[in-house]
């Protein structure tokens, strides 16, 4: 008997001999791979400037320094927008997602387009808006293969007679507006770290601010200031890394005690991660000049995978308040530490002057990714309140004590774990596309969207100008299907005023106006006007692509006033009908191109300009 | 009377039945750690071919890799190690074009996708030449060309990841057009 049982054990060896033999064999099959990465800083210079403020005109992408999007002229009302008809249209010729708004001062209009970011200046006082000049600023073609979500530009911004914009490949180039003779062009950007540039950049008392688009590159975001004479580099800010390098001094007073601290930019990061840590600045800047400072909001931490960087990894995903002449922070506030969930915070933010507790305060408002609209004391950074615009799980508000965005376990992603129904989605509750304020009716319109997510971390190695994201994500409409929404929101009562459900997500920033009109563009092509106390839907109109663009209204040198909106669908949402994406892959576009795979049966790729006005009259 | 084998018999069996079983998983000769190949093949990104000459022949170790379950499998793990999937996801596409769909830019053949990972192309693939080897590069290669449903009996049948495309070895083969040069289809910016 016993000797049975050692024959037994013996067999039982073997076995397990033969399958550790086994496993080592297929293990040494693999070969591991990691190359080096690299980093570098530019010095400075400067000179003064003068702001333009004319109604008629449209100078700026967010209209004006508060980012209002709104335009005071009302010949264009509640009462005969039905009789909107075209007056011209524009074809750039590019394909690509439009996400930029035309321009006008002085009788032209600028036409800026995506990839390759030609400007097209337009004689608006000759029938039919003849084209005045061109430029080609021949981006690098290999720019296009590092640009995350579609090769879209965010648009250009008029000062003091020439028009500033931004490359794919990372230059800031300023053309002389009469001429279109290039007067300087910076390099910022660096392709080969996967740094690009698609932001619209804002002009502040002579300095051209711009930063970086490639949060899902792995790269490190700054913003820059650039004299717009010369485009010189005036002061650079990185939002990771050391506090000289963030532009941290003694002028650094962060309301919460989460932000308080030497070198959290490094502190809060496992060790160099900092270094490729994003942070980008791709969204949109403001500027209060009582208080001379700007603000800008910092994108997502990379990688997605955050398994890959424990710590609250500042100082992405949150909104930095700076002086403009010399790039200090004054204050941070960060609305999603430690982002699990891409919530990549670079949304509009528009100053307001609002009672908040029976006081008018200087506020910003802020529709964050997160889901929630935040108010903020825009001279402290103190959180007044975070509500809940959209369906939100993947937290449960946000503490005011402490600033803290009180994220909900269940929906954690971590390696290992797929983690379903994540509201909102990566793209969060609204992405770029900028709200629009009108004072008369003292609403606040969001164009947004409906969407949730599943969610897969997986480890990534982080490979200079490759993706470094670790995440296979899907995404999906959220409760009602209905993937896009239009909410008026009250800021000052904290509610939703009225909303408007659409099907495709809604992708296009929003106009109001004085004539009591609101206006955006769907996914599948339609401009529409709506009444601006209750949603109401005045007029639309079917364009030849789907709209993401920006929709401006000016007045023509004819005295009339004109809507005018860039056709052509694209961007992270549209990127399945720009791209040519195959949806039959859910993970396509980062996961978006399951939410969109009905939108090539609904729209074509496009770039057209279309600019509308009423009847003149007899 | 319950049926009893004495000890040693039970091994035999044991033995025969594993050896059984590892015969089974051997569904075909793989040739491991052999050594790489010393030069990339020559590749034509047109059909185009003025005058008399014709077409490149095919690279004979083209047939090997992508008919070799092992390469194609080495190759799915290392689309996800170079980041390929960063920018392609899992064949649909993003900041790269969909590899599962029937628009090959700069060609479908296994030399063409291989000369696209090394060389790069101009509208934003990277050249992956001296990062990945030679054999890692054909492996690559093989894997894309089963997601582009060419070779699906080399195929495994099971994604490691979420709900994905469908299983490669169910993948409809694309229509003969797609198959050899350079099938231009849409825009090629």
């Amino acid at each position: 008997m016993a000797e049975l049982e050692r024959r037994r054990h013996w067999w039982w060896i073997v076995a397990a001999i033969a399958v550790v033999a086994l496993a080592i064999f297929f293990i040494v099959q693999k070969t591991h791979y990691s190359p080096p990465t690299a980093t570098s800083t530019t010095p400075a210079a400067y000179s003064p400037g003068q702001p333009i403020a004319d109604d008629g005109q449209w100078a700026m992408p967010g209209h004006d320094y508060a980012s209002t999007r709104f335009s005071r002229l009302n010949e264009i009302n509640v009462s005969n927008v039905a009789n909107l008809r075209p007056e011209f249209t524009f074809d750039t010729g590019i394909n690509k997602g439009q996400e930029a708004p035309p321009l006008v001062v002085g009788g032209t209009m600028f036409v800026t387009t995506p990839y390759p970011n030609k400007v097209f200046a337009l004689d608006l006082t000759k029938p039919g808006a003849p084209m005045k000049w061109s430029f080609e600023p021949k981006p690098q073609p290999a720019s296009q293969g590092v640009a995350c979500c579609d090769v879209v530009n965010r648009g250009a911004v008029y000062w003091d007679g020439k028009i500033i914009f931004a490359t794919l490949d990372g230059a800031v180039i300023g053309l002389d507006a009469n001429s279109g003779a290039q007067v300087w062009r910076t390099q910022l950007g660096d392709i080969n770290r996967g740094e690009t540039i698609t932001m619209a950049p804002l002009v502040v008392k002579g300095k051209v601010l711009v930063g970086d688009s490639g949060g899902e590159m792995g790269v490190r975001g700054w913003i820059q200031a650039l004299d717009a004479a010369s485009g010189k580099v005036v002061w650079k800010a990185y939002n990771t890394g050391p506090d000289k390098d963030v532009l941290i001094g003694p002028d650094f007073h962060p309301f919460y005690k989460s932000d308080q601290g030497a070198d959290l930019g490094v502190k809060s990061w496992p060790p160099d991660a900092w270094k490729t840590g994003g942070g980008t600045v791709w969204g949109w800047i403001s500027y209060d000049p009582d208080l001379n400072l700007i603000y800008y909001g910092t994108g997502n931490p990379g990688p997605w995978n955050a398994d890959q960087r424990p710590g609250d990894n500042k100082w992405t995903s949150g909104i930095f308040a700076r002086d403009p002449d010399t790039g200090q922070a004054k204050w941070f506030y960060q609305t999603s530490p430690h982002d699990v969930h891409d919530y990549d915070g670079i949304n509009e933010i528009v100053l307001l002057d609002l009672p908040v507790g029976g006081k008018v305060r200087k506020v910003l408002v802020r529709p964050e990714r997160n889901g929630y609209i935040y108010i903020l004391d825009r001279a402290t950074g103190q959180v007044l309140s975070a509500d809940p615009y959209a369906y939100v799980n993947s937290s449960q508000g946000v503490d005011l004590k402490t600033g803290e965005l009180k994220v909900n376990p269940d929906k954690l992603t971590q390696v290992g774990k797929t983690v379903r129904q994540i509201c909102p989605s990566a793209n969060g509750a609204k992405d770029w596309n900028p709200s629009a304020w009108s004072p008369r009716t003292r609403l606040l319109y969001v164009p947004h969207v409906n969407m949730c997510m599943d969610w897969q971390s997986a480890e990534v190695s982080y490979i200079a100008g490759t993706p470094y994201v670790g995440a296979n994500v899907v995404m999906y409409g959220g409760p009602g299907g209905n993937r896009g929404v239009v909410t008026a929101w009250d800021p000052v009562n904290r509610r939703a005023a009225w909303e408007i459900k659409e099907d495709l997500p809604v992708w296009s920033p929003a106009l109001a106006t004085a004539g009591d009109l609101v206006f955006y563009g769907t996914m599948d092509g339609w401009l529409k006007a709506v009444d601006a106390r209750n949603g109401q839907l005045l007029w639309q109109f079917k364009t030849g692509s789907g709209i993401i663009g920006q929709p401006v209204a000016y007045k023509g040198p004819d005295g009339r006033e004109y809507i005018a909106v860039m056709s052509g669908v694209g961007g992270w949402a549209g990127a399945v009908v720009s791209g040519n994406l195959d949806p039959r892959d859910p993970t396509a576009a980062l996961g978006f191109a399951n939410a969109t795979q009905d939108l090539k049966k609904k729209t074509n790729p496009g770039g057209t300009l279309y600019v509308f006005a009423l009847p003149p009259r007899h | 009377m319950s049926l009893r084998f004495r000890p040693a018999t039970k091994g035999l069996i044991a033995l025969a039945v594993t050896a059984a079983l590892v015969s089974a998983c051997d569904r075909e000769r793989r040739d491991f750690g052999t050594s790489a190949p010393e030069a990339g093949p020559t590749i034509q990104t047109t059909q185009l071919t003025p005058g008399p000459g014709g077409q490149v022949p095919p690279d004979p170790r083209g047939e090997i890799y992508e008919k070799s379950a092992y390469h194609v499998s080495q190759g799915q793990e290392l689309f996800h190690w170079y980041n390929c999937s960063g920018c392609h996801a899992n064949g649909g596409g993003g900041m790269g074009p969909a590899l599962i769909d029937d628009e090959w830019r700069y060609g479908s053949s296994i030399e063409q996708i291989y000369g696209t990972i090394a060389e790069g192309r101009p509208n934003g693939m990277p050249s992956f030449r001296g990062k990945a080897t030679d054999e890692q590069i054909w492996e690559l290669a093989a894997y894309v060309r089963s997601l582009g449903g060419f070779t699906p009996q080399a195929s495994s049948s099971r994604n490691e990841g979420m709900r994905n495309t469908p299983p490669r070895n169910q993948v409809t083969p694309p229509k003969p057009s797609g198959e050899g040069g350079a099938s231009v289809q849409g825009t090629v910016p």
